[in-house]
């Protein structure tokens, strides 16, 4: 009996060496929650490596300015803390914008393409370059770099399609 | 005689149908100006095809449908493009969408009109004609009519039902549809059972619309459609609820009619689909009662685009306490923020409200957990606690506790004896979750760019590395070969800089030939300053320590 749970034991212990799985479900399932917005106000340079040190509890989970309030309820929800207020350090909430490119001032230095964590920006060398909405993050990296200052961000308008019914306002007095 | 299986809930709110049930369908004089939108059905909006300027003819493709699940838009009459710009259009969130505006000449130019032989061509070349002929769901839910007539993930369904039930107060517009043009109502309904393959066609009616059950039972004679008259409940006209209250089948959480084969359609849509199939005509038309706080409550036959504040004068103008207009009906309907909207496809029914008529509800009380609410819900939900997990946001309870089976048909909110706008919660709830899913596809895609560009640059510095290596390796071979003496490239250097300096020594002042001897001398001062400078630059004093 003892020579075949030894035998076993062995064997699991060799099979956790041997089948071990890098990536962790934690992770993962922090770097869902993330907004994915790539912009590094966290201090970390991506949603992922945040994920990861939230998992290994190096960083707070009330970094990420992008994912706001509603992130950070999530993020404590998943790991069984208590919310905090996001760290204004790292930034604040700001309403989800896209980056746009003046035509007419770009003067084709491609350091815009560089920056852009998701490739939404086309273009190149001495070419006008132009943002792709659709992909675009609204992580602000691309502004910096601008030698020409010919990118800006600009807040996404409701429309038709994406409008939201509000929250049920009741009047405190009958009118 | 058809056995009824009624469905759970349903509540009695007064009817108001005589107020416009008596007066004909009136065609809707031309407006001289029109504002078509192109998103006028669910799914993709269709794509302008016109510009400004450019004459069309009435039934003229103005917007293109994009994808499948979509429907085209066409000029209401003949006329010129004015632009095809954002315009309010009746929308609960009174935002502005891309419209067509066309000023019409009066003239009433129809395209060449071809009917579909449906009969002889293969059903899915007709479905893809009537989407180009714009034909939407006209009961008020304007889904595109080519997609319910697909039968293809559906393969058997084998009733067909003619929806003429029209539960909701005050509309009128589908009772006065099947009084007048019964028999054209029947012919859409031919031509929905042939593209469906439907063995049985049953049209139902709610037992307070008599003369209209009389028309449909002379029109359906020689056929074996099945007219059935069903007891007048809030909301049998709701498609699952129609479903039940025929076959005694529930519609599964999450599924259509279709899922227990029953297609069902309005009767306004069959009559659009015979004008179409029969006529060649598109879909630029409706009828539309507007009633409520009106002198003159009618239907009218009103061409899609024509502004609403127009139509509402021909019921003899609203009186003075009117506050604003519903479309729809009261129980489903929604506020329009302005009458400068225009009649579109979805449009069944105008109300002019006045507190007279609709009395500001009063201030919404705690929830009592009375549960008159469940007890009158037709989907057998429980909308108090619906209604607790949308007030405290919390979604995942709401979709767990089947939000999205609920209707939003209102009966909820109509018996609910603390006044709480059940309806808006559940809508604030379904829009949010819907808005979640959006960022979060957004999310993943952005995910999948971010991991791919990281790839891409490890990939790009390995290729960079490799070369490199290469390069070196290659230098090292030679490396071996003697190289140019370092001296000789020194001088060659040297040279080079001679050389330039030479020629910026020998450069001339140019065009001087027609210049005044004062401008002469002045440019020779400021030459011979140059060329001591040169000098000066050339021949470095020796530094004193």
């Amino acid at each position: 009996m003892s020579a075949l749970a030894l035998a076993l034991g062995l064997a699991l212990g060799y099979a956790a060496v041997r089948f071990h799985v890098e990536s962790s479900p934690l992770v993962d399932k922090i770097d869902a929650i993330l907004p994915q917005t790539q912009c590094g106000q966290c201090g970390y340079p991506g949603c992922r490596p945040y994920a990861e040190a939230i998992a290994k509890g190096e960083a707070d989970i009330n970094q990420c300015p992008p994912g706001g309030e509603e992130g950070i309820r999530r993020l404590a929800e998943l790991l069984g803390v208590e919310p905090k207020p996001l760290n204004t350090a790292h930034g604040v909430e700001k309403p989800k914008s896209v980056a746009v490119i003046d035509e007419n001032l770009c003067i084709g230095c491609t350091l815009c393409i560089q920056a852009c964590p998701v490739d939404a920006i086309v273009g190149a060398a001495k070419q006008m370059h132009t943002v792709i909405a659709s992909e675009c993050t609204g992580c602000e990296l691309c502004v910096a770099p601008c030698p020409v200052d010919c990118i800006h961000m600009v807040p996404i308008q409701e429309d038709i399609t994406t409008w939201k019914w509000k929250y049920p306002v009741i009047p405190l007095k009958a009118a | 005689m058809r056995e009824l299986y009624g469905f759970p809930g349903g509540v009695h709110p007064p009817e108001h149908k005589t107020e416009s049930s008596g007066r004909p369908i009136a065609p809707a004089p031309l407006p001289a100006r029109l504002v078509v939108p192109l998103m006028q059905h669910i799914g993709n909006p269709a794509k302008p095809v016109v510009q400004p300027g450019q004459r069309v003819l009435k039934g003229e493709l103005i917007g293109k449908a994009d994808g499948y699940i979509s429907a085209s838009v066409h000029a209401p009459t003949s006329g010129r493009v004015l632009a095809v710009e954002p315009h309010p259009v009746p929308h609960p969130s009174g935002l502005p969408a891309l419209c067509v505006v066309i000023e019409a000449d009066g003239e009433e130019r129809w395209v060449d009109k071809t009917p579909i032989e449906y009969l002889d061509r293969d059903p899915s070349e007709v479905r893809n004609r009537l989407r180009d002929m714009g034909l939407a769901g006209l009961g008020g839910a304007v889904f595109p009519t080519h997609v319910k007539l697909n039968p293809a993930p559906e393969p058997n369904i084998p009733l067909l039902v003619l929806n003429g039930c029209e539960c909701e107060p005050w509309i009128t517009c589908d009772d006065r549809l099947m009084q007048e043009r019964a028999p054209s109502i029947v012919a859409g309904a031919r031509i929905m059972r042939h593209l469906l393959g439907a063995r049985e066609v049953i049209v139902a009616i709610e037992d307070n619309k008599p003369e209209a059950i009389a028309a449909m039972g002379e029109a359906c004679r020689d056929t074996d459609f099945e007219l059935v008259v069903v007891p007048t409940l809030y909301p049998s006209g709701s498609g699952k609820q129609l479903t039940q209250l025929l076959t005694g089948r529930e519609v599964p959480s999450g599924g259509r009619s279709t899922d227990v084969g029953v297609q069902i359609f309005n009767v306004g849509t069959a009559h659009a689909l015979d004008r179409a199939v029969h006529h060649g005509e598109p879909l630029i038309s409706r009828v539309v009662t507007v009633t409520g706080n009106v002198r003159r409550p009618q239907n009218f036959e009103a061409p899609i685009g024509m502004p609403l504040a127009e139509l509402v004068a021909l019921a003899g103008s609203p009186r003075e306490d009117t506050t604003g207009y519903i479309m729809g009906g009261p129980m489903m309907g929604f506020d329009l923020h302005t009458d400068r909207v225009p009649v579109v496809k979805a449009m069944n029914c105008v109300i002019a409200r006045s507190h007279r008529l609709f009395p500001p509800a009063p201030p919404a009380l705690p929830c009592i957990r009375c549960t008159r609410c469940a007890q009158v819900c037709p989907v057998r939900l429980q909308p108090q606690d619906l209604y607790w997990f949308a007030r405290a946001r919390d979604f995942g309870k709401a979709q767990e506790h089947y939000l999205f089976d609920c209707i939003e048909c209102g009966c909820c909110a109509y018996v609910c004896p603390s006044h709480i706008p059940l309806v808006d919660y559940y809508r604030f709830a379904k829009s949010e979750i819907w808005a979640r899913e959006r960022e979060k596809k957004a999310a993943d895609r952005a995910r999948e760019r971010h991991e791919f560009r990281l790839q891409r640059l490890e990939r790009e510095k390995k290729e960079r590395a490799e070369k490199l290596a290469q390069k070196a390796a290659a230098s090292k071979a030679t490396a071996a070969m003697p190289t140019p003496d370092a001296d000789a490239k020194r001088a060659a250097i040297q040279a080079a800089i001679e050389r330039a300096r030479a020629r910026q020594a020998g450069v001339e002042p140019r065009n001087v030939d027609d210049l005044p001897p004062d401008k002469l001398k002045e440019i020779q001062e400021i030459e011979a300053r140059r060329a001591k400078l040169r000098e000066a630059m050339q021949n470095p004093p020796e530094n004193t320590p």
